[in-house]
């Protein structure tokens, strides 16, 4: 579903990323993991060209490597950013109405499923997207990339900042929507995303360092002393 | 001062007033998406004026030179951003500012260069300028006409705005414009969008100009410009309504000033930048504005 070959971020004199290889197959969650600061985000960016790079992506067959990001995303290739980024001055049904910006015929009908599936959303759908809790707006981020019906989301820190419990629920959503498309996952919450992933890519300093099974990195040594806690 | 002179003088500051308004629009419009104060804006409205001129000088009808006036004056805009701004919106924003000022220079000069420095006579149709009285105030039906065209116009920009998904690509772009990537936007073509309407209002404000003094040149854009800039920041900039809001009062305030001290009234274009100042000083998020790195419109 979506290859990344040789892939580098350059800001300025730092190298963010340093020609990573990667790929996401359908029907697989894979989860990239890695410290604060290792290029996971960048990585993610760069990948729907928010920040310049090099290297080569391919998503569905086609090269997306200079594809303009609004087309990527038309494409079907999602991302959650980092922050969730909500639209905190527009109102919630707004935040999902931009997500639906090219579905027009189906926003309604999508509307009612997220409002189905996330039903505190529903309550607050004339509220502004800024007096969302941290839970809530990553629901709605979640929600708002999925009225773009996408054939693949990407997902950066979702647990990032969030209650244990808000944490169990959005990765219990990630794991139902895992069945209907592949989707790649960021976390610094090693341990979590292993958990639910089939593969796993561990990158240090803009370089992977170590991929295997996701199973077979939650028994790795390495792993369990650097990012699981021992 | 009696009461029907401060009537007259009311009416001819709402009429003042909706000229800056209209401009003031594209200022915070622009403002709110680039974070550009568009010092090229003030030249848009006195393109608008000159195609409507023109339009009409060519045979065109008023009305007919006037859509002229508007879409040309839009298309105008809407170059601007496309040749000039749009290949620097990775640049330093002092790049952009220095831009706009070059873009200024550009069409005040080039407006020189084709059709002269010489004010030309601006004949707006007799039934816009025709003077009536209630009782004992006498004004020109245009004074009532322009506030309320003016009026009707922030409905609509408003309506689109807070009622159609472009507007809310508007709102949501002056807030994040990477996040609106992600939504499968082209961010672009919303600016563009911004551009055109920002620049069709200025040429609505260009054209009421030439109506309320009639007579045009290329560097008419110059100094209403910068007041309808200082209203923008008045009223917030970044804030369509507080444009609005902005706009009138700097209107009224150099009516009423000059009706009330005639003596100040070589210092009427002043009293603008006072305010400009005054803002700055004690609430720089001007009157409807809000904290830049939140929500704006």
């Amino acid at each position: 579903m979506l290859k990344v070959k040789n892939l580098v971020v350059k800001y300025g004199v730092i190298n963010a990323v340093r020609g990573i290889d990667l790929e996401v197959k359908k029907g697989e969650i894979v989860t990239l993991i890695g410290a604060n600061g290792a290029g996971k985000t960048s990585t993610l960016n760069a990948i729907v060209n928010l920040v310049k790079k090099s290297g080569y992506v391919e998503f569905n067959g086609v090269d997306i490597s200079k594809t303009k990001t609004h087309q990527i995303v038309q494409m079907g290739l999602s991302l959650v950013p980092e922050g969730r980024r909500i639209f905190i001055n527009l109102t919630v049904e707004e935040n999902l109405r931009m997500g639906a910006f090219n579905n027009d015929d189906k926003f309604e009908e999508l509307k009612e499923q997220m409002y189905n599936r996330f039903p505190r959303l529903k309550d607050k759908r004339n509220q502004l997207g800024g007096t969302l809790s941290g839970g809530e707006q990553q629901m709605l981020a979640i929600a708002r990339a999925l009225m773009g019906t996408p054939k693949m989301l990407m997902l950066d820190e979702p647990s990032l900042g969030l209650a244990p419990k808000i944490i169990g629920e959005v990765f219990d959503i990630i794991i139902e929507l895992s069945k209907t498309i592949p989707i790649l996952l960021v976390e610094q919450n090693a341990f979590a995303a292993l958990k639910i992933a089939d593969y796993g890519y561990v990158l240090e300093n803009g370089q992977i360092t170590l991929q295997d099974k996701a199973s077979n990195l939650l028994g790795n040594d390495e792993v369990r002393a650097k990012y699981l806690g021992g | 001062m009696d009461m029907q002179i401060f009537l007259q003088q009311l009416i001819n500051g709402a009429s003042l007033g909706s000229m800056y308004a209209l401009i003031a629009i594209g200022y915070t419009m622009v403002y709110g998406v680039l974070r550009l104060i568009n010092f090229a804006h003030g030249d848009i409205m006195m393109v608008g004026a000159f195609l409507t001129y023109f339009g009409m000088e060519s045979g065109l009808s008023f009305e007919l030179a006037a859509l002229l006036g508007i879409i040309g004056a839009a298309i105008v805009g809407i170059l601007t951003d496309r040749i000039a701004y749009r290949p620097l919106r990775d640049a330093p924003k002092i790049s952009l500012l220095i831009t706009a000022i070059g873009i200024s220079f550009f069409l005040e000069n080039l407006f020189t260069v084709l059709f002269g420095a010489t004010p030309k006579a601006f004949k707006a149709p007799e039934y816009i300028t025709k003077v009536f009285h209630i009782g004992e105030i006498y004004l020109p039906i245009s004074v009532i006409i322009i506030p309320t065209i003016t009026l009707i116009i922030l409905a609509i920009v408003l309506y689109i705005l807070y009622k159609t998904k472009y507007g809310m690509a508007i709102r949501a772009l002056a807030f994040d414009i990477k996040t609106v990537k992600l939504m499968g936007i082209d961010a672009d073509k919303i600016i563009m969008i911004v551009f055109m309407i920002g620049s069709a209002l200025a040429a609505i404000g260009g054209i009421f100009y030439a109506i309320s003094y009639p007579s045009i040149d290329p560097l008419m854009g110059v100094i209403v410009g910068l007041k309808a800039f200082a209203a923008a920041v008045l009223g917030g900039i970044g804030s369509v309504t507080g444009a609005v809001i902005g706009g009138f009062i700097l209107g009224f305030t150099e009516i009423l000033v000059v009706a009330l001290f005639p003596e100040l009234g070589g210092y009427k274009d002043a009293f603008a930048f006072f305010f400009l100042i005054l803002v700055l000083l004690f609430k720089p998020t001007g009157i409807m504005g809000q904290d830049l790195e939140r929500g704006r419109f």
